[in-house]
């Protein structure tokens, strides 16, 4: 048996010696033993093998990079995104880290540079620290745009808005003050502390309780589950236990919202601490049925990364080049505009959509 | 194989010469360039390939010490938190006005710093284990980065130090030039200097070191402290990166980093180990990650084609020292 195995690795090493000595070559080496586990690796792959080098105009390349795996928000997200892109006759690469952080976005950014792909859409876990890798890619041609997500105004073409942030903002400091009957303590579970799109939400529900009719509600703190189940769970044990007094809580967050509803439904705190925020339907269903979260807000995932992947193929075709003023036909959305917003231009999804008990039954199978 | 007894020149025999840890790892670096070339049209591209050893050098930096520390039998799992809490305060002394060149020494001082502690404890306290001493920093540094910049960002750097993790010297990226010169500062170190020898000893059989004369406790503060530089060094080059620093930053590097280390061929036990076999495995678990990110496999199922061929690899470094007993090498 040793001698067997001494006899394969000699020959094994002797392989390797021709295969260096032809400068890594193209001979065939009939002996490394995990070449198979990584060719069925990546045959394990559910998306569809992306094009070596597309040989017609039609045949671009886009590529979505999502804040993290696990996610169902953000895979709803990417397949919409898939949807519009294979309408209109392109190939989809969906990129998700493992952890939602810029580093690993970094990296993916640096792969799809390598690929040449024709246009990057990116949810970003970081607004800035994207800046030197997005812009890196921009001055190889490749059309960017962020969306749900911002990074910052000099590291993409647009961005993709789901819906008025002071909106957003606004409306659920607005229904927790229905819910709490206008006094107590509230709090925020939100994403990540470097989340783009929850920060700029967070910043508006703080305005909003500026608003004297605010004086007896109480922001205590704003707690960070990074997007990530587990960690959403205890930020949400750590609330209560931190303030027994606590009210309300929002969370406009998909992940937060829903660990949230599970932790008050698992303690039986169903109408002592109220629950709103941004939630998905299929998955706060249960918990809008029980009473947990009387209602929430949301758009359409899968629109929004529709819109994203019309937006980056009329970009990459030259229809338009992300200044305000540009329209561009977003298929089954109808006509959508560019519009300037802050230093950056930006296209805009739609409103906030309220779900309750009334409307949750037709929605919880949609997405 | 490295050999347990340490004599000063061993005579050269190239059969024992070839079956080396180091030639596996070869062989599985050219088979998975193979692998990689033949799955995406993209990959053999000089500037590609230059631009990948960006994405993975940064934390390449603290596998050097890393491997001095493995081989004196310890270990430091403390590394990541201390690149945070580095990262950290130079961000957040730079904001409150230090120039940024001063504030580039302070992370690499803040860095030393954290490892200087380590060692300290890890010889003052000799009834804890390095593992258990390095929990504990490596909680304290990032509660402190916590504590500084609590959930927020800090950055806005000036431009010029982007030049760290993103520039060029010609075609050749300015941190794969940094990091071969510390290779072989490394490596010389390790190989061709009585302290060098001295680490293997400890390795080998720290009581009997003690009793040799070979001061355990001085060499073991000074290693961890390199380790804390390090780390130090991979906090300027990752947050050159980013542009912007959190204290999350750089989480889950120490354990990128043993794995690098063992699977370059250094022993858990202490006592063996080379540093050529640990550069040979950073551009191995680097490139392979790179190679299979260009066909897009999804990042859960690379991670666990990287723990195959941990495993791989260790099951083979097993198998190679009976291949040595069988070959009848004298050993």
């Amino acid at each position: 048996m040793k001698k067997v195995l001494a006899l394969i690795i000699s020959l094994a090493l002797v392989m390797s010696l021709l295969v260096g000595c032809g400068g890594g070559g193209t001979e065939d080496v009939s002996e490394p033993e995990e070449t198979p586990e990584v060719e069925d690796a990546s045959k394990t792959d559910d998306e569809p093998e992306p094009e070596e080098e597309p040989d017609s105009g039609e045949g671009k390349q886009y590529a979505i990079i999502v804040k993290s795996t696990g996610n169902p928000f953000m895979e709803k997200m990417a397949d919409g995104f898939k949807e519009a892109v294979s309408e209109l006759g392109g190939e989809t690469i969906v990129k998700a880290p493992d952890q939602p952080t810029a580093e690993a976005q970094i990296q993916m950014i640096e792969e799809l540079i390598a690929q040449k792909v024709d246009g990057i859409a990116i949810s970003a876990n970081d607004p800035d620290a994207l800046q030197p890798a997005l812009q890196k890619a921009m001055n190889d041609g490749i059309n960017v745009v962020s969306l749900d997500s911002a990074v910052n105004a000099e590291s993409r073409t647009t961005h993709i808005q789901q819906a008025d942030p002071e909106r957003i903002g606004r409306v659920q400091v607005q229904a927790i003050h229905e819910m709490i009957d206008g006094e107590g303590e509230i709090a925020i579970l939100s994403a990540t502390s470097q989340a783009t799109n929850q920060n700029e939400w967070i910043e508006w529900m703080k305005e909003e309780l500026e608003d004297p009719k605010y004086e007896n509600i109480e922001l205590v703190k704003i707690a960070y589950g990074d997007d990530l189940r587990d960690k959403s769970v205890s930020e949400t044990e750590g609330l209560l236990q931190s303030y027994p007094n606590l009210k309300g809580i929002i969370s406009p967050t998909t992940v937060g919202i829903a660990a949230a509803a599970k932790v008050l439904t698992d303690k039986g705190l169903e109408g002592k601490v109220q629950l709103t925020g941004l939630g998905l339907p299929s998955e706060m269903a249960e918990y809008i049925e029980n009473g947990v979260c009387q209602w929430m807000y949301l758009w359409n995932p899968i629109d929004l990364g529709y819109l994203a992947g019309c937006a980056i193929d009329a970009l990459a075709k030259g229809e338009i080049s992300g200044e305000a003023g540009d329209t561009f036909s977003a298929g089954r959305l109808g006509d959508r505009e560019v519009v300037e917003v802050g230093d950056g231009t930006e296209i805009m999804l739609g409103d906030p959509f309220k779900f309750d008990i009334d409307n949750i039954g037709e929605w919880k199978d949609v997405y | 194989m490295e050999q347990r007894n340490i004599i000063a020149k061993r005579e050269f025999n190239l059969k024992s010469f070839f079956f080396q840890w180091e030639w596996m790892l070869v062989l599985i670096l050219i088979v998975i360039n193979i692998v990689n070339s033949s799955i995406s049209s993209h990959y053999l591209n000089f500037s590609g390939l230059m631009d990948a050893t960006m994405t993975f050098l940064d934390k390449a930096f603290i596998v050097l010490p890393m491997a001095f520390i493995i081989i004196l039998g310890d270990i430091d799992i403390s590394v990541a938190s201390t690149v945070a809490l580095s990262s950290v305060i130079m961000a957040v002394s730079y904001n409150a006005g230090l120039p940024m060149g001063m504030a580039m020494v302070l992370c690499l001082i803040v860095g030393t710093v954290c490892g200087l502690i380590n060692g300290l404890l890890i010889v003052k306290f000799k009834e804890l284990s390095a593992v258990i001493v390095t929990l504990s920093t490596m909680t304290i540094y990032r509660g402190i980065a916590y504590i500084i910049l609590e959930d927020q960002a800090a950055g806005k750097f000036p431009q010029w130090f982007s030049y760290l993790g993103w520039g060029y010297v010609g075609s050749i990226p300015f941190i794969l030039i940094v990091f071969a010169v510390f290779a072989v500062i490394f490596g010389l170190l390790l190989h061709k200097t009585t302290f060098g020898r001295r680490v293997y000893a400890i390795g080998n059989n720290p009581v009997a070191s003690r009793f040799s004369g070979v001061e355990v406790d001085k060499i073991k503060v000074i290693i961890f402290t390199a380790a804390g530089f390090m780390s130090g060094v991979t906090a300027l080059f990752l947050t050159s990166k980013m542009g912007s620093t959190r204290p999350n930053v750089a989480i889950g590097y120490e354990l990128d980093v043993i794995a690098m280390v063992v699977l370059g061929g250094v022993s858990t036990a202490g006592g063996k180990g080379r540093i050529i076999g640990t550069v040979i495995s950073i551009f191995l678990i680097g490139l392979l990650r790179y190679g299979l990110g260009l066909i897009n496999v999804p990042s859960q199922v690379l991670l666990i084609i990287i723990g195959l061929l941990l495993v791989f690899a260790v099951m083979i470094s097993d198998l190679n020292v009976n291949t040595v007993k069988a070959g009848k090498i004298k050993r």
